[in-house]
């Protein structure tokens, strides 16, 4: 993230420096190559803004909420109409009767906490390989064991991998941060929110090898199912070695 | 994925390990993986059986301008796979041809 924003950063001062440096030459003879190369600069770098975009605009009801990032919204509910000779709407007055409420009752305006889980740390090793840092931080905060969570990562990604010396999760192939959210984020929907009452607060059991889910919240019990692995092709790597 | 659990076909007191046998319990998986590199391959399980593959692989390959091949798998019958990420399309084809979606599973990314 850091590293993406400094880049973010070093694109925009090069495109101010090639500006100012392109602005004199305006007058004088400027080689067409040197603009191409700018253009191909600026498609560059739009692309590299838009990618930290994605990352950096989250919606308000997503999960993955980085630290610091949380309850910032709360804060700005404007009251528009007292700076108008304008009406308040419902909409608006409804806005202020919760912010009241919240500021003073939380626990009337139906406020439950909500569930969050910081974003994976995800990064490349190498070519081939990737790194989900955070991957034991994460499965605590879902209350579930690693090895099942890592076993539906594996299953939906179609690779395999391992755990290295720091607690990490080494998975083969390139996986982007976005990527493996959505992967968790299906997880949390087949294996940790209730459906009964949408609660996190849910352990896993398993009886008879079948997994069931256990709400803490509303006491409700479900199966739930194993996680299925299916067919997996043989990628050429695979198949030199089934040979051997 | 919230679907109403009483609306759904199957018995909910079936012992569910019956999944596990390789049943395909009605469901098409669509599936990706990563080849070397940046490369990757879609598999589809579960095609209904009253379809004719090969006709399926060949509108596929029409459809999504891909390279694609047929597997047989012991367990899991006969699974179409195709050159690069297709797993919308084959959704789409499939809804678009009858096929309830609701019954596609897509995984992956
Ligand atoms: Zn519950």
């Amino acid at each position: 993230m850091k590293k993406k924003k400094k880049k973010k950063k070093e694109a925009a001062d090069k495109e101010k420096t090639e500006e100012e440096a392109a602005e004199p030459s305006e007058f004088g003879d400027l080689p067409p190559k040197r603009k191409k190369k700018k253009k191909t600069d600026m498609l560059e770098f739009e692309k590299q803004l838009k990618e930290g975009d994605e990352v950096e605009n989250r919606q308000d009801d997503d999960i993955f909420v980085g630290e610091g990032e949380q309850d910032v919204k709360e804060t700005k509910v404007e009251e528009a109409w007292l700076n108008s000779d304008r009406d308040y709407t419902y909409q608006e007055l409804l806005g202020r009767v919760f912010q009241i409420l919240r500021q003073n009752n939380p626990e009337l305006a139906g406020e439950k906490k909500r569930y969050t889980i910081v974003p994976p740390s995800v990064h490349r090793e190498g070519n081939k390989k990737t790194i989900f840092a955070n991957v034991a931080d994460i499965c605590k905060r879902m209350h579930r064991q690693p090895e099942h969570v890592i076993q539906f990562l594996f299953t939906e990604l179609g690779t395999s991998g391992s755990i290295d010396g720091s607690q990490r999760l080494v998975i083969k192939g390139r996986f982007q941060q976005k990527q493996i959210e959505n992967v968790l984020r299906r997880y949390i929907v087949e294996y940790v929110t209730c459906k009964t009452c949408k609660s996190p607060d849910t352990i896993l059991t398993k009886e008879n090898r079948i997994f069931f889910q256990q709400c803490e919240s509303c006491g409700s019990t479900r199966s739930v199912s194993a996680i299925k692995s299916g067919f997996k092709a043989q990628t050429e790597k695979r198949r030199r070695q089934a040979a051997q | 994925m919230s679907e109403i659990q009483n609306l759904q076909t199957y018995d909910p007191f079936a012992d569910t390990g019956e999944e596990e046998a390789g049943q395909p319990q009605g469901y098409i998986h669509i599936r990706i993986q990563q080849r070397n590199g940046r490369k990757t391959l879609t598999t589809v399980q579960g095609l209904p059986s009253e379809y004719d593959q090969k006709k399926l692989l060949k509108a596929f390959k029409k459809e999504f301008a891909c390279n694609g091949t047929l597997v047989q798998d012991e367990e899991l019958g006969q699974i179409i796979q195709l050159q690069g990420d297709q797993r919308l399309k084959v959704q789409n084809f499939l809804g678009d041809n009858g096929i309830d979606k609701n019954i596609i599973k897509i995984h992956g990314f």
